[in-house]
């Protein structure tokens, strides 16, 4: 086997954008898994559906009417949800069928689907132009960024919302910035692995993460490290073997949960 | 002598009940004020209307002499020890990542070791929060509360569930930071002997106010102690 493959622009521009979503879901990943919303990135996916359908029948880019659609709608159904005091789990299963219901009708309308639909269900990384690349790093720097600068506020308002709220955080300003973050990282997120997996990479590397029984920033890098590793041996493995990346993602990043299961398992990872 | 807190006409109204009916009290700067009072007396309610967590109330609340429905910075002088504190078990921080989030100002990092000495848990500082005993991860939370050097503690019956040796120590940091370090402190507490030993005033609540002063005053009069005991020996036969 030969590095050849090393050498193509096309992976190039497939493992910097991979690595950029790698770190990106990982770190709103682990405020969202945290905050037992471990499925709210697969509602915001399922609603950029619709998104996608609005933007071909209205003749717009597809990616920025998803980028719209979704936010907006996960931002209203937050709302929704503390407004009428509905559960998280259900406020998710609402946006989530909600989203490809639109998907569906808008689709109907306009005479069938001319997109690619495979690639916009299992994504299509191997085909990431420099545009979307460059769009992909601005996002993450930019969301990075944000994370940094209000680290204190997003962790204490994760870990207590009541006695974040004492120490004078404004705490429901903090919960509408991460659903717009998580909106921005999934429809990001789409052309790595897909609408059906995205939940994959904002979960898996948190879960097994956690599991070190480390404090948050060290848990973090141990996310971000796994995530990298699945993203990049993915594409790599997946290019070579001719299977799909977003598959061979998810089945590394299941791999690696599986080892942490294991070597927690034995004891090891019980005692600092 | 400075106000650290002024409580004037303060009335909450739920649905169903009214919590709290013209309740007004003043605890001056290096108090420490223990409210006594049985299960549902609105020990919670008036917390958390002083906390800004309830802000539908009447009335007026002063913290500081600053109304605080005027501004919030109030907020930052206060540090808050809650009943239970509610977290994930496996919550990825360690004690240390805890004590910073009261920290305002990251700058200040080195108070988080000095708070973690003060309260005998530095050797605790890297594991996480979830491992440690109920009584350790109470200290976790004062030690929170006090990172950013408030003025003014308030604690909602912070012994719920935890053993006697910790409630010792407990009540041995309390009294350290009122005498030594001049800090103001309001604590709802159900034991009226820790209450007697501890505090100089006391604050009786049964939605309304029936009793505010000294606490020699209140633990010599046989009749307020025997009359706040059968009301709260009332309640418990009605919670069992």
């Amino acid at each position: 086997m030969s590095f050849e493959i090393l050498t193509y622009s096309f992976m190039h521009r497939a493992l910097i954008a991979g690595i950029a979503i790698a770190i990106l879901c990982s770190v709103v990943g682990l405020f969202l898994v945290l905050r037992r919303y471990s499925l709210f990135g697969d509602a915001i996916a399922h609603s950029s559906f619709g998104g996608v359908a609005v933007g071909l029948l209205a003749g717009i880019y597809p990616l920025w009417t998803a980028y719209v659609v979704s936010i907006v709608s996960a931002l209203v159904i937050t709302r929704v949800k503390d407004r009428f005091n509905i559960s998280g789990d259900a406020s998710i299963a609402v946006l989530l069928s909600s989203g490809i219901a639109v998907g569906l009708v808008i689709i109907g309308l306009s005479g069938g689907f001319t997109l690619d639909i495979f690639s916009f269900l299992f994504g299509s990384i191997l085909l990431v132009s420099v545009d979307d690349v460059i769009l992909i790093l601005a996002l993450t720097g930019g969301i990075l960024i944000v994370v940094l600068l209000l680290f204190r506020e997003l962790l204490y308002s994760t870990f207590n919302e009541e006695q974040a709220k004492v120490s004078g955080i404004p705490v429901e300003k903090i919960n509408y910035l991460i659903v717009f973050m998580a909106g921005l990282t999934v429809v990001t997120s789409i052309q790595l692995v897909g609408v059906l997996l995205i939940s994959a990479l904002f979960v898996i590397p948190n879960v097994s993460a956690i599991m070190y029984g480390k404090g948050f920033k060290q848990t973090a890098i141990i996310s971000i490290s796994f995530s990298i590793f699945s993203v990049v041996a993915g594409i790599l493995i997946s290019y070579i073997f001719d299977i799909t990346p977003a598959g061979t993602i998810v089945l590394l990043s299941i791999g690696l949960l599986a080892g942490t299961m294991g070597i927690k398992s034995t004891g090891l990872l019980s005692k600092n | 002598m400075l106000k650290a807190v002024e409580i004037k006409n303060l009335s909450v109204k739920y649905p169903d009940v009214k919590a709290l009916d013209d309740v007004s009290f003043e605890v001056n700067e290096g108090d420490f004020l223990g409210i006594i009072g049985p299960n549902g007396a609105g020990k919670s309610t008036l917390f958390a209307s002083m906390l800004n967590l309830h802000t539908d109330y009447e009335g007026t609340i002063k913290f500081f002499g600053q109304d605080i429905r005027k501004s919030k910075n109030y907020l930052k002088q206060i540090g808050y020890v809650p009943q239970k504190p509610i977290f994930e078990k496996n919550f990825p921080v360690t004690v240390k990542d805890v004590v910073r989030m009261g920290l305002q100002n990251e700058s200040d990092a080195d108070r988080i070791d000095e708070i973690l000495q003060q309260l005998w848990i530095h050797e605790l500082g890297n594991r996480r929060i979830g491992e440690l005993s109920g009584g350790q991860q109470q200290r976790v939370f004062i030690a929170k509360a006090l990172v950013h050097k408030p003025k003014l503690l308030i604690l909602d019956e912070p012994v719920t569930g935890i053993d006697q040796q910790s409630i010792e120590l407990f009540y041995s940091i309390l009294r350290e930071l009122n005498s030594k370090q001049n800090i103001t402190i309001i604590w709802s507490s159900h034991d009226l002997d820790a209450v007697n030993q501890l505090a100089n005033h006391v604050a009786c609540l049964n939605r309304t106010l029936f009793f505010h002063g000294e606490s020699e005053d209140f633990f010599s009069n046989d009749e307020l102690v025997k009359q706040y005991s059968e009301a709260s020996m009332q309640e418990h036969m009605h919670h069992h």
